[in-house]
């Protein structure tokens, strides 16, 4: 069964699209990477998916259901739930009650969201830290309360802006098992990332945009090899990445 | 229906009324557009110019127009204090603070203002209060004239400052991008105090040429801030032609809205109801203003 | 926040308020002064005054500075109702939270629907107040200008008292009702939703918070809870007119206690409340009654604890 469907979404900014005519499939189940250089429109993609903007033509369909045009709560609400890639902590509360408010969602009872929370952090790693303000967190503890906060909204779907980047290696090699984690207990995943050591290892899947169009899809090994990514990454060294991280993951 | 007279009054009552709110309007969008606060002080500030022209009158017998140089100086200083010393160091770089802050300036403004001239109301005599000039069959009072031409003059003054001058390349670089102009070398915290500054200059050029045909009393600003904002929204914060093409809108719908209340017998409360009605409308709808681009 | 479990900040709150509660019952033991009750009654007016604006402004981040609308349309509900249409001032009470609600509704749907926030929303809401304050001029049933004078009637039945004890217990119950309202907000969801739009109101949505209508509920609580304010001042005092209704003077009133206090804490309004009064009593004391006075020193004190203290007075407890 297909969790997540686009068709023909696009929007343009000015006179630029942004996004341009992308149809995309996400199975149930799958941990598909959304790759691309920078400036090929990924964040406005998500922000199209998950409500945030409404696209100028085209439609979503989210576990059955048409969403184009419905209010980013709503979507949240049918169990997709998207992440930042500038992370949005409130800065002001804790760690606990950040969660809480994602895991408030499902449930109504104060007691309950803020055991939740903290069965969550569990999951992501966070146990430790979650009498901190989200303010006191390091960028890694910011990136996992994202996570976190999404991840007790109980969804089905996750779209994770870029939840890897400005990690060291240490904290991505750490993150990794928690995203893989979360697609083994059932959540399909759609990420953007430009960790490709990371994408490598984890994605079934890789859709790659560049200009606002999906220009190739595949397996990570056939899309490392695929000419024309490597064109779309032209000039950035991507490619030869690409080909280091596919032959050596 | 009122005959001709009657309406061509109003008209040039509206128009010489919106000079003023322009004027005022200006000082408030120049602060919008580049410090991104509403100055809740901008009429506390009218009311202060007001008493410090009255006093200028009373005390010393400086007439309102040549004290002009003397009240937009003068606001000049207090604006750029104000915000060096009190406004900047107090917004801990949130816009609410900002707004808390000025507030709390034209609560403390205004009734100092009270204890020390009590609440009031009070006008200054002089010579040419009442001639009048003959346009057309219109008779129109010379301080309305004189703050219409004033007004413009002012406005045009101000075009100048912000399009030809260094000072004002500068102020528009920091209303552009902040942290840009900062790594320019540009000191920001002194354009900001110099454009509050400005900003209660014009509300000083103001005061001079309203108080020959108006009153002062300590809460005479309250109307003019509400009205100013109103200018200010409907013609698109930060914009200068906005305030200038607003402040006549305003001022033309007030005396009109006034000269229809009066006909109808609903009596004058109606321009003032209609302007606050229009703000609102504005600021739900059209909140980047009439002329703005701004999303 | 949050370093307790919230059961047991739960219980301690409600403690506080319980023994509020007890300390406002068994005041009267402690002195009959006419002067010392009126004291204490019209703190706890400014109390349930800030109360309402914390709800919105506090916990929901959206900053009134027209708050006395709400406060307006109580006062002239409760005194339209009962000398215009004899209805009893027990039954004018829920009335008059009914009417205050359903301005907020008003303002609310507009403003929030049409995204107004900060500068914006401040603005409406004072242009909202001016309105009200024009019609409340022009219109027939409320009096003009001159304003409406509640005859008296000091009978319990009434909901006016011989004494000032009635009135402390009559005020002494809106503020108590504030503060459950305040610890329901604390400590359950909606509390957490509407802080969550206070603090970041794009990754509250991506959590599935629907902000409209949360924002929208803070406003109807605060319009409700703000009018009864109104209507306690117009069975106390006897009389309202269009510029104490809606002038500016309630609503700087509202915003300052719970600034002073602490905002979106909740017993921020309370202590603003107490230290606001306390300051301009005793400036009264010091520099006689010259009017504008004691609010220019609120002018100040509202510059100065933004400037030295964002978080209020709860707030520099809770850092040490």
């Amino acid at each position: 069964m297909t969790m997540l469907k686009a068709a023909g979404l696009s929007i343009r900014f000015g006179g630029v699209a942004a996004v341009d005519g992308v149809s995309l499939a996400v199975p149930e189940g799958e941990l598909c990477a959304l790759i691309g250089p920078n400036g090929a429109g990924k964040t406005t993609l998500f922000a199209l998916l998950s409500g945030f903007l409404a696209p100028q033509s085209g439609a979503v369909e989210f576990d059955g259901r048409t969403v184009t045009g419905m209010k980013p709560h709503a979507i949240c609400a049918l169990g997709l739930a998207r992440t930042f890639q500038i992370v949005q902590p409130f800065a002001a509360q804790s760690v606990r009650e950040n969660i809480a408010v994602g895991a408030h969602l499902r449930l109504r009872s104060r007691r309950d969201a803020l055991a939740f929370a903290d069965e969550v952090a569990r999951r992501v790693g966070l146990a430790g830290e979650l009498d901190k303000p989200a303010s006191a967190l390091t960028i890694a503890g910011r990136k996992r309360l994202e996570l976190a906060r999404a991840l007790a909204t109980r969804p089905k779907l996750l779209l994770l802006d870029e939840v890897l980047a400005g990690l060291n290696p240490q904290e991505i090699d750490a993150v990794v098992p928690v995203v893989r984690a979360i697609r083994d207990s059932g959540v399909t995943v759609l990420m953007i990332e430009h960790v490709m050591r990371a994408v490598m290892s984890l994605a079934d899947r890789v859709l790659v945009l560049a200009g606002g169009r999906l220009i190739a899809e595949g397996p990570p090994a056939a899309i490392a090899a695929d000419p024309r990514v490597v064109e779309a990454y032209l000039g950035q060294g991507t490619a030869a990445r690409l080909a280091r991280s596919g032959g050596a993951p | 229906m009122p005959d001709a007279t009657i309406l061509a009054a109003a008209l040039v009552n509206g128009a010489t009324q919106g000079a003023i709110y322009a004027l005022i309007a200006l000082g408030l969008t120049l602060i919008y557009g580049v410090l991104h606060i509403i100055n809740f002080a901008h009429g506390a500030a009218l009311m202060a110019a007001l008493y410090a022209v009255l006093l200028l009158f009373t005390g010393l017998g400086v007439d309102p127009y040549v004290a002009l140089p003397i009240v937009t100086a003068g606001m000049f200083a207090l604006g750029y204090a104000l915000q060096r010393m009190v406004i900047g160091p107090a917004s801990h770089g949130r816009d609410e603070n900002i707004l808390l802050v000025t507030l709390g300036v034209a609560i403390l403004l205004e009734n100092l203002a009270l204890v020390a001239f009590k609440s009031d109301t009070r006008t200054i005599d002089t010579p040419y209060a009442f001639a009048t000039v003959d346009v057309g069959g219109v008779l129109i009072a010379v301080p309305k004239l004189a703050a219409l031409g004033g007004a413009l003059a002012m406005t045009a003054a101000l075009f100048w400052l912000i399009e030809r001058t260094d000072l004002g390349r500068a102020i528009r670089a920091v209303a552009k991008e902040r942290q840009g102009a900062r790594l320019c070398g540009i000191d920001v915290e002194h354009v900001f105090a110099l454009c509050y500054g400005i900003g209660l200059a014009c509300v000083g050029a103001a005061a001079c040429f309203l108080l020959p045909s108006y009153y002062v009393n300590p809460t005479v600003g309250g109307g003019f801030v509400l009205i100013a904002f109103t200018v200010v929204v409907l013609g698109g914060m930060g914009s200068f032609v906005g305030a200038l093409v607003g402040g006549f809108v305003v001022g033309l719908a007030e005396s009109l809205g006034g000269l229809a209340g009066i006909t109808l017998g609903w009596g004058e409360n109606m321009g003032q109801l209609g302007i606050f009605l229009v703000f609102i409308a504005v600021l739900l709808f059209r909140p980047q203003g009439l002329f703005g681009a701004r999303g | 926040m949050g370093s307790r479990a919230p059961a047991t900040g739960l219980g301690r709150d409600l403690a506080v308020v319980a023994a509020i509660a007890t300390a406002i019952l068994l005041l009267p033991l402690g002195t009959q002064s006419g002067a010392a009750l009126h004291a204490v009654i019209l703190t706890l007016l400014a109390t349930v005054l800030g109360q309402g604006w914390n709800i919105l402004g506090g916990f929901g981040g959206q900053f009134s500075f027209g708050n006395a609308l709400f406060f307006g349309v109580g006062a002239y509900a409760a005194a339209v109702l009962q000398m215009r249409l004899g209805i009893n001032a027990w039954i004018a009470l829920p009335l008059a939270a009914a009417a205050g609600a359903a301005v907020g509704a008003l303002v609310g749907a507009l403003a929030f629907r049409y995204g107004l926030k900060g500068s914006y929303f401040a603005l409406v809401t004072l242009a909202f107040a001016e309105v009200f304050r024009i019609l409340a001029n022009m219109l027939p049933f409320t009096g003009g200008g001159v304003g409406l004078m509640l005859p008296l009637d000091t009978r319990a039945a009434a909901m006016q008292f011989a004494s000032r004890v009635g009135y402390l217990y009559l005020i002494g119950a809106f503020a108590v009702a504030g503060f459950l309202l305040h610890v329901w907000l604390r400590h359950s969801r909606f509390g957490a939703w509407l802080v969550a739009i206070r603090d970041n109101e794009a990754a509250a949505a991506a959590l599935g918070v629907d902000a409209f209508r949360v924002k929208l509920a803070a406003i109807v609580l605060c319009g409700a809870l703000t009018a009864t304010s109104g209507l306690f001042y117009v069975q106390y005092l006897h009389y309202i007119d269009p510029n104490i209704a809606f002038g500016p003077a309630f609503s700087v009133e509202a915003l300052l206690g719970p600034i002073v206090g602490g905002m979106g804490t909740v017993f921020g309004p309370l202590v603003g409340a107490i230290v606001l009064h306390a300051l301009s009593e005793s400036t009264r004391n010091l520099v006689a009654d010259v009017p504008g006075v004691s609010l220019a020193l609120y002018g100040a004190v509202l510059i100065v604890m933004v400037r030295y203290m964002p978080g209020g007075i709860m707030g520099l407890l809770r850092r040490r």
